[in-house]
């Protein structure tokens, strides 16, 4: 009994000394060096730049999740949303609104949209899971009443940026890395962001200390419908059609890429870093188990006891944090 | 005060109810008949049973995800056993519950045993338990059930569909356990303060794996339901139940956090979902301006009723 205890410690420990963050680096670079060593192809080039272009939109997204959920709210409408951005962005360059007007736009309405959700949230002290599943249904009855479920194409050469590279890279690698460094340090370091910690952490010591947790609320939904906005422009110049659904489900993965990266769910810690390092390791573990002969089939189970088990490991960090306050 | 608050928001739901039952009959004439209803009632069962369990978790503060995995799953596992494995039906039946009651025991068990707050944990298995019946089942339907099992979805007792009846009975025996027993007050207890219920002798946590698993059971009588209407079995059936499902319950005026809700609410806010999408779809607007006047409806409901606790209030 007393060993079971000393080595549950020593884990929780080590998971708490190095951070959730560590703990998916290192499952991504353990991934990598197994499936590499069976399967070398895995780590081609331009296997793992598809793998990264291909799910830095879910990365975008999961920052502004992770800002909402760490001031202790929850948006469950952010897939529709995505999806609606996307139309948007289709819709205005098919009818000839210059390519960066297109860009824009859905950027700008994003941030309208969640702006409105957080006032509810905020304001009219409507539950957030209840708001934004609220919202959910209107964003997604919505798009498809307007758009009748047909799929956008024609679209111009120059709208494509998913499909852009800089400096040999594609853009929205860029996009993934400079926005998650960008937010990760504003968060740190500037006083704004720290409110979100603040309040989050306990929103009645936040309002003691003059923050107003009101407005910190409205804020955080403002910058998660900016986040949106740039995911849903990634998204929908990936391929040559627009279509109006977004992969099923899409609102969950960007929520579990950002709890499993670190942010709890019930607010005040966490980084975007490891968000964007949990979107990194669901995108490469499909990849994976392709290269590794496992059935397509069984993805979505092993992807379950992944989450199940970094939860785990999560809560036993964390408990450990309580027993050190408590002693 | 609590009291007066929740036949509050059940009156301001029969108004509403009411007003859309009318204005939508007058709407269409095919709208408020016999058979339309029933048939209406035939599709809001599953939902309403797997709401029944979903009021118990929403009162005690918690939520579950997985259920519409779970609805998924025990339909793999039927469609399995009987075609694959070769079980007579009624045992493949028995033993898809028995799996999904055992993934509804697992989900109060991560709950309860390693802290897990419920969101997250259901959330974990919604992926787990819908990635099972992937997995189980490559992708491959079942179908040609015999013809005594198409009774259950598609059949009628005495002119009422066979699943009414089942939703009925079961709908009587929540309302009168969270009505009625100490067990259902302790429901309460524990939504209003859980480290208040543990000192006051409540076994909180035996209680939450109770009802996480009446939640796995209930949404496995619907999975039997399901595939008994749809007459197939496919791995990808209930996705986004969940969602429907929730927003019946808090629509019910179950309160998020726990510590207030009323089956009958529950079933209120089912028949006004229903209504709306049955009305609206018969006045002639298209399927999906129906989900829109859910969400607006769900959305204007919680501001109204939180309107209405401000006044009491102050």
């Amino acid at each position: 009994m007393a060993a079971k205890k000393s080595s549950a410690r020593f884990w929780s420990g080590f998971i708490s000394a190095y951070g959730q963050e560590l703990v998916v680096l290192g499952c991504i670079v353990v991934m990598f060096v197994v499936v590499g060593i069976y399967n070398p192809r895995f780590l081609n080039n331009t296997n793992l730049v598809t793998i990264f272009s291909g799910n830095a939109y879910i990365a975008v997204a999961a920052i502004g999740m992770s800002l909402v959920i760490i001031t202790g709210n929850i948006d469950v409408s952010v897939g529709s949303l995505i999806g609606v951005l996307a139309t948007v962005a289709g819709t205005l360059v098919v009818n000839g609104a210059p390519v960066w007007v297109s860009w824009l736009v859905p950027v700008i309405v994003g941030m309208a949209i969640n702006t409105v959700l957080g006032l509810l949230v905020a304001y009219l002290r409507i539950p957030a899971i209840v708001a934004s599943l609220g919202m959910l249904s209107i964003l997604k009855g919505g798009l498809i009443t307007a758009t009748g479920g047909k799929w956008i194409t024609g679209m111009p050469e120059g709208f494509f940026l998913a499909q852009q590279r800089w400096l040999g890279v594609p853009a929205p690698i860029w996009f993934m890395v400079v926005l998650t460094v960008l937010a990760a340090y504003w968060m740190r370091v500037f006083p704004a962001g720290r409110t979100f910690y603040a309040v989050g952490g306990n929103a009645e010591a936040a309002r003691a200390a003059g923050i107003d947790p009101r407005r910190t609320c409205v804020f955080a939904f403002t910058l998660h419908g900016l986040f949106a906005g740039i995911a849903a422009v990634l998204f929908c110049t990936q391929l040559q059609v627009i279509q109006s659904t977004v992969p099923p489900n899409l609102e969950l993965t960007v929520i579990t890429a950002s709890v499993i990266g670190g942010v709890s769910i019930l607010g005040g810690t966490g980084t975007v870093i490891g968000s964007t390092l949990a979107s990194i390791l669901f995108g490469c573990l499909g990849s994976a188990m392709v290269f590794l002969n496992v059935s397509a089939y069984w993805l979505r189970a092993v992807l379950g006891l992944l989450i199940l088990a970094t939860v785990l490991a999560d809560m036993a960090r964390r408990s450990r944090y309580q027993s050190a306050a408590t002693a | 005060m609590t009291k007066n608050l929740l036949v509050r928001h059940e009156t301001i739901l029969a108004a509403l109810l009411a007003v859309a039952l009318m204005v939508l009959t007058t709407q269409s004439s095919h709208f408020f008949t016999v058979e339309n209803l029933l048939n209406q009632a035939r599709l809001m069962a599953e939902m309403g049973i797997v709401g029944l369990g979903m009021t118990f978790i929403i009162v005690t503060g918690g939520i579950d995800l997985s259920v519409g995995s779970i609805l998924g799953l025990v339909a793999i596992v039927l469609g399995v056993f009987w075609k694959n494995v070769g079980l007579p039906l009624p045992v493949a039946i028995v033993l898809a519950i028995v799996c999904g009651s055992l993934a509804g025991l697992f989900n109060g068990f991560i709950i309860t045993r390693f802290k897990v707050p419920p969101l997250i944990a259901t959330l974990a298995t919604l992926a787990l338990y819908r990635g099972l019946a992937e997995g189980i089942s490559e992708s491959r339907s079942v179908r040609g059930y015999p013809d005594w099992f198409y009774v259950l979805g598609q059949g009628d007792v005495w002119g009422i569909p066979t699943q009414l009846w089942v939703f009925m009975a079961l709908a009587v025996v929540a309302i009168f356990i969270l009505g009625v027993t100490p067990f259902g007050r302790t429901i309460y207890a524990i939504g209003s303060n859980a480290v208040a219920a543990r000192f006051s002798g409540i076994s909180v946590n035996r209680s939450l794996l109770a009802i996480y698993t009446a939640s796995g059971f209930l949404a496995s009588i619907a999975g039997v339901i399901f595939v008994s209407r749809v007459s197939t079995t496919r791995s990808d059936m209930g996705t986004g139940l969940e969602l429907d499902v929730i927003t019946a319950v808090v629509l019910g005026g179950t309160s998020i956090f726990g510590g207030r809700g009323t089956v009958v609410g529950t079933l209120l806010g089912l028949m006004l979902m229903q209504a709306l999408k049955s009305g609206l779809l018969l006045a002639g607007v298209k399927g999906d301006g129906t989900i829109v006047a859910i969400g607006v409806v769900l959305i204007g409901t919680v501001i109204v009723s939180n309107l209405f606790r401000m006044n009491t209030d102050g």
